[in-house]
């Protein structure tokens, strides 16, 4: 069975890390209900003519796809995969409201068209003119590690040999109102701002020197805080490694009652220093993708930022490091990452 | 040969089961009509395919409590699923390493658009807000049917449902799961009649695909799901195999984010893929159930791609959306289904409200029913976003 790469990483969130060379260097600090954020500029990778018509989430994604691409030195992926939490919110809020509010009357086709939850994946293929499998996964949480493990599948079944996968949500207005709303109603609810972003990579089944292979990764709708221990477990035997290999550990906390699982998967791996970021970009459904990219940074400069430690030391030399991200105690999901 | 199918369940405007789809098909009778459940100022302008059952009968028929908050895609989702489980004569569903896949494009929205404005003041509508996003039907129905690994929602338009069904083949062809269960699920919505009015594609008449004077689409709404089982399942079980998917393709037309290119490029790429990937040749279709919108420029686009594909010897074809309307997301599965009834029965179905060829291709479809020998089957979903995707089925 081939073996899986990554390329490139990409990322557009709350903090500096699309157009900055450091590595969350200048940290912004983030708090209150929501976080935008900071978006590129877009003219060097989108025209402005088409600019104008996309919502926030194309943009990130077409540039973050762009630039990915870019780094990888590809042309044309074999395969266009995106995961979206909440699709393309901004446009179905405009065409919905518009419904409402003009009572189905004067209505413009614009929103609508792009409001379709495949409109980041399809806007990157119109752009390349990239006629290849293209797909769209939009399950919560497990948006984007769906889509990475479609990639994992389809470079492993060799339909592709490189893909373009990639994470984006955008924060919308209205519904992510009610979605905080609700959750500041709950003492134990999520501690972090509601955030949004995107996030690319370049997959591949090609080997490079110094290569940052995807070992494997698991995806689990339904587990216990007392049965995660066992699916980590299972994880890590089927993948032929011991617990005390693991040098990072990259959790998505989020500071609500569910962090618990976080802490059972945490002890068993007593060697590894735990990593947070939610804290940094706020919570989304792809927010994971995120996660992944700074698992990408630190195994290719072997650092870990200060800001993102949240149990251990700095380590000298980083081999292997774990993903861990759950929302709400479900759509759980694994992946290995080794240099 | 590919991954075998052992278990369907259906419900759209022809039927509320496999049986009674097949009874509508054979029949020639469709299921398109008058709006009934959603209030909109444009029902008297559209026909739709409709399933007569409302959202209290379907609570009744799904036996769950009355202050659920499934939304209408959910609850037509399980009941889809939880047929195509018995279909298959699945009870121990942890037995086996199972997984669901389900399609929407809708998700939640036949809630979101009634209560939206209610969300901020009444706790009553506020349980509708965590039912918006696309993956609350997928989880509920893989709840309630207690599939607990993998499960995850396809999104890709109209082509959606077949893509569901190709990742779980990939899925099964490497061994991360032993069983699958993919779909997808549908239900009208003010969103989306609305939104397909804007783009003034929607006829006021009953579809007619592939005519020249097709005047555009009926909306539909549905559900389906197919049982996929390794072939190590097969034997340990003594499953009967009801057909196998033995291809499928999936490309990207990349010409205009919601319209279908001239050269029908996107369709003709994911038909030869899904050819390549079944180790045939064009003439070993028998059949091919047309994605066929009825709207002037799919249709005029497909046949583009399949004379490309089949040159001057096109294979039967019809598009079954005469029946049922374009179901959406659901639409790949629900002509999966009908295709394997096809297979199992040795029938094929007709394109209903066909009277001319259009003159840029002169292509007649079935108009009746007709009973021969069908080996193979390919099936066309495309979607906005230029998605394409085909899948063939092949007798077991």
């Amino acid at each position: 069975m081939k073996n899986v790469y990554l390329h490139s990483a990409v990322s557009i969130s709350a903090q500096n890390t699309f157009d900055s060379d450091g590595f969350l260097e200048d940290i912004i600090s983030v708090s209150g209900s929501t976080v935008p954020a900071k978006y590129p500029n877009y003219r060097d990778y989108i025209s402005s003519s088409a600019s104008r018509r996309m919502a926030t989430g194309v943009k990130m994604g077409v540039s973050a796809a762009t630039k990915a691409l870019q780094r990888a030195q590809l042309g044309q992926p074999d395969a266009i995969i995106t995961g979206t939490g909440m699709g393309c919110i901004e446009d179905t809020e405009k065409f919905l409201n518009t419904i409402i509010d003009n009572n189905e009357e004067f209505l413009t086709p614009t929103s609508f068209i792009q409001s379709t939850h495949n409109t980041v994946g399809a806007q990157i293929a119109l752009g390349l003119k990239c006629k290849a499998y293209n797909n769209t996964y939009v399950h919560a949480a497990v948006s984007f590690e769906s889509a990475l493990m479609d990639a994992q599948l389809v470079l492993q079944q060799e339909e592709a040999r490189h893909v373009l996968v990639g994470g984006v949500d955008e924060l919308g207005s209205e519904i992510i109102t009610h979605m905080r709303h609700m959750e500041d109603a709950n003492a134990n609810g999520i501690q972090v701002p509601f955030g949004e972003g995107a996030s690319f990579f370049v997959v591949s089944s090609e080997a490079k020197s110094n290569a940052i292979q995807l070992v494997d990764m698991a995806v689990c709708s339904t587990v216990s805080e007392n049965t995660i221990q066992q699916k980590l477990n299972d994880f890590l035997i089927k993948n032929e490694i011991q617990a005390s290999a693991i040098d990072v550990l990259i959790s998505g906390r989020n500071g609500d009652a569910f962090d618990s699982y976080y802490n059972n998967v945490s002890t068993e791996l007593e060697n590894a220093t735990e990593l947070h970021y939610k804290h940094l970009i706020g919570e989304f459904y792809t927010a994971s993708s995120f996660g992944l990219w700074t698992a990408y940074e630190i195994l290719n400069r072997q650092d870990i930022p200060k800001d993102l430690i949240y149990k251990g030391e700095e380590k000298s030399e980083i081999k292997y490091i774990l993903l861990y991200n759950q929302f709400k105690g479900r759509d759980h999901s694994f992946i290995l990452l080794k240099r | 040969m590919g991954v075998a199918i052992t278990g369907m369940g259906i419900i759209s405007a022809i039927g509320h089961s496999v049986a009674e789809s097949k009874t509508s098909l054979l029949a020639s009778k469709s299921g398109i009509g008058t709006l009934k459940h959603i209030q909109t100022k444009h029902s008297g302008l559209i026909k739709v395919g409709e399933i007569s059952l409302s959202n209290a009968d379907l609570t009744i028929q799904l036996q769950l409590p009355e202050d659920h908050n499934y939304t209408r895609t959910g609850l037509l989702g399980l009941f889809a699923a939880k047929a195509a489980l018995k279909d298959a004569n699945i009870n121990a569903i942890s037995q086996y390493r199972t997984g669901f896949i389900s399609a929407t494009t809708v998700g939640g929205m036949d809630m979101t658009e009634l209560y939206l404005k209610q969300f901020a003041t009444d706790p009553e509508a506020q349980k509708y807000i965590q039912s918006h996003h696309a993956g609350d039907s997928t989880q509920k129905i893989a709840d309630a049917l207690n599939i607990i690994e993998f499960v995850t929602t396809i999104s890709t338009a109209c082509s959606s449902a077949a893509n569901a069904i190709m990742l779980g083949a990939r899925l099964i062809k490497a061994r991360k799961l032993d069983r699958v269960v993919v779909g997808g699920t549908d239900a009208l919505s003010k969103f989306t009649i609305n939104g397909f009015k804007t783009l003034m594609i929607q006829s006021d008449e009953l579809c007619a695909p592939f005519d020249a004077d097709r005047k555009g689409l009926n909306l539909g709404e549905a559900a389906a799901y197919l049982v996929l089982e390794s072939d190590k399942v097969i034997v340990k079980e003594q499953k009967t195999v009801l057909a196998y998917l033995s291809g499928y393709g999936n490309a990207n037309d990349a010409f205009h984010q919601t319209a279908s290119s001239e050269n029908g490029e996107g369709a003709f790429l994911a038909m030869k893929k899904a050819l390549k990937l079944a180790d045939l040749n064009p003439e070993h279709i028998d059949y091919i159930n047309a994605h066929g919108t009825a709207t002037p420029n799919n249709d005029f686009s497909e046949s583009i791609a399949l004379q490309r594909v089949f040159g001057n010897h096109i294979p039967d074809f019809s598009s079954t959306k005469s029946f049922t309307g374009h179901t959406l997301a659901a639409a790949g599965v629900v002509e999966a289904v009908f295709s394997i009834i096809a297979l199992r029965e040795q029938t094929i179905f007709p394109n209903l409200n066909f009277k001319t060829a259009m003159p840029e291709t002169g292509l007649q479809p079935v108009t009746s029913v007709v009973k021969k020998e069908v080996q193979h089957i390919l099936s066309n979903s495309f979607g906005f976003g230029g998605n394409c995707s085909t899948l063939i089925f092949s007798k077991s």
